[in-house]
């Protein structure tokens, strides 16, 4: 369980966000709402401390992130897998290697049982032919589901996903989105989803969370935010329909 | 203010790399690596400098020995002295600033604003152990060496161009570059291209890793790198001297 107590953030005199309180349950899937500059992708990057906060803490299993250190932080993280916005994949080796590198480090898995995980994940997202291929060859979509391969390859707790489906055409965007609802169901993991892709919000997550105005503004199930009357969120709501 | 915030960074990142020195496993590989990028790859242009420098060197300093009470292997000494004590080591490190420290900067600065850095540390990895302690490690390897072909290039070439020319025989030039040979002088090269290797590649592993705001954020980094590699050089090489010599 992630629970997220008190959170500020500020960038010099610009503040983020303030007293951002969230709890996400264990298989449960968040999506993270919120406009250009909301703070979202600050926010994911606080779960697993790429970022610290000015004040308050995240608790991993009740445990305060930001507290351990950093050996014991290097542990914590693994539990996380993360798919960046741009996927950054590592450009000085091919799409194997790309989904092979944690596991080459963290396990001692011998090279056949590396090759079949990694094969095992890329077909997951649907890329099994795709492992020889260097990075600069795959297309934006290609590159998000290799970057969904590398994240899971560790078998993570947790997934963070920033910006899963932007830049990508509709059908490749479903395409993503069946395959985060396929991971989050078949594998049982905990999926925060930081987007403003409301198309894919209602599709993969069971619950939202709204940041606006410097702050948390609204936090439900996705059956309660199709009938919230918050007016930001209700616009927000529309404007992503208008664009459907 | 903003200078003692950059002190800080820089000695706080270098610190984090001393510390975790010992984890060979995490960058043996890019180790490697690095050493074959920033040693075989620079030895053709440190070698060419160095024979240019040592051909010109023996051209000026025989325009310059007009008198005929010096003997003409006084030009073999002067130029192989100067090459050993100074240019190779000095030319070779302003050559590679720009060769060596703006590929790290632009590097280290695509994979901080690609937010492939962050992919690194949220997978569990140390940064700083991965991507900056093999090409620090890489730099002060390899610059002695590189320092040492680049010198046997100078004299060579400073051979060649006053034969060639007929300013002075072989015979002539090696017979005064053997007769000022001291051990020393390369020992006092060697640890001035130690030093500026961990310069250039200390200071453009800082200024790509902290680089950010996309592609003119990593312009930025990389220009800032070579400049400030070449103004530390320069001091370094002053410091050297005076403590040295």
């Amino acid at each position: 369980m992630i629970e997220i107590r008190n959170l500020s953030k500020s960038f010099g005199p610009h503040l983020v966000w303030k007293d951002v309180n969230l709890t996400i349950t264990d298989g449960e899937s968040l999506a993270v709402l919120g406009k250009s500059g909301s703070g979202k992708s600050v926010l994911m990057k606080h779960l697993n401390a790429l970022l610290y906060p000015d004040t308050g803490d995240v608790r991993l299993d009740g445990e305060n992130i930001f507290a351990l250190s950093y050996a014991r932080l290097r542990l914590a993280r693994q539990q996380f897998g993360v798919l960046f916005q741009g996927a950054a994949l590592f450009d000085s080796i091919d799409t194997f290697e790309n989904v092979a590198f944690p596991l080459r480090y963290f396990t001692k898995m011998s090279q056949a049982e590396i090759r079949d995980r990694v094969e095992e994940c890329l077909g997951m997202v649907n890329l099994k032919d795709a492992g020889h291929k260097a990075t600069s060859e795959l297309s934006g979509g290609m590159r998000k589901r290799v970057g969904l391969a590398r994240a899971i390859v560790m078998q993570p707790r947790y997934l963070l996903y920033d910006e899963p489906t932007s830049g990508l055409d509709p059908v490749t965007s479903d395409e993503i989105n069946d395959l985060i609802l396929h991971l989050s169901k078949s594998l049982n993991i905990t999926s925060i989803v930081i987007s403003h892709d409301m198309h894919s919000v209602l599709r993969v997550a069971d619950k939202a969370a709204f940041l606006d105005d410097q702050k948390l503004s609204w936090y439900g199930t996705v059956d309660e935010m199709r009938k919230a009357d918050h007016p930001k969120l209700r616009e927000f709501i529309k404007a992503s329909e208008y664009r459907i | 203010m903003l200078l003692f915030l950059e002190i800080g960074r820089y000695c706080r990142l270098l610190y984090e790399a001393l510390r975790s020195v010992t984890e060979t496993h995490t960058y043996r590989e890019n180790l490697f690596a690095e050493m074959v990028k920033t040693g075989i790859g620079s030895l053709g242009i440190s070698m060419l400098a160095g024979s240019f420098t040592g051909a010109v060197l023996t051209l000026q300093t025989s325009y310059q020995l007009t008198s005929s009470f010096v003997d003409r292997s006084a030009i073999g000494a002067i130029v192989s002295q100067s090459m050993l004590v100074e240019l190779s080591a000095m030319v070779t490190a302003l050559v590679l600033s720009g060769r060596v420290g703006a590929r790290i900067a632009t590097e280290l600065g695509t994979m901080r604003v690609s937010e492939q850095i962050d992919a690194l540390e949220s997978m569990g990895f140390n940064s700083v152990t991965f991507l900056v302690v093999p090409r620090v490690l890489a730099g002060i390897l390899m610059f002695p060496i590189i320092y040492l072909a680049a010198a046997a290039a100078g004299v060579i070439g400073g051979n060649l161009a006053g034969m060639l020319t007929g300013v002075l025989t072989s015979a002539e030039f090696m017979e005064g570059a053997r007769a000022y040979f001291f051990p020393w002088d390369v020992a006092f090269g060697m640890i001035k291209s130690f030093v500026f290797g961990f310069v250039i590649t200390s200071i453009s592993c800082y200024k790509g890793y902290f680089a950010t705001g996309g592609a003119e954020g990593v312009g930025k980094a990389t220009t800032n790198a070579t400049v400030l590699s070449c103004i530390y050089i320069l001091l370094a090489d002053f410091i050297l001297a005076t403590i040295l010599l």
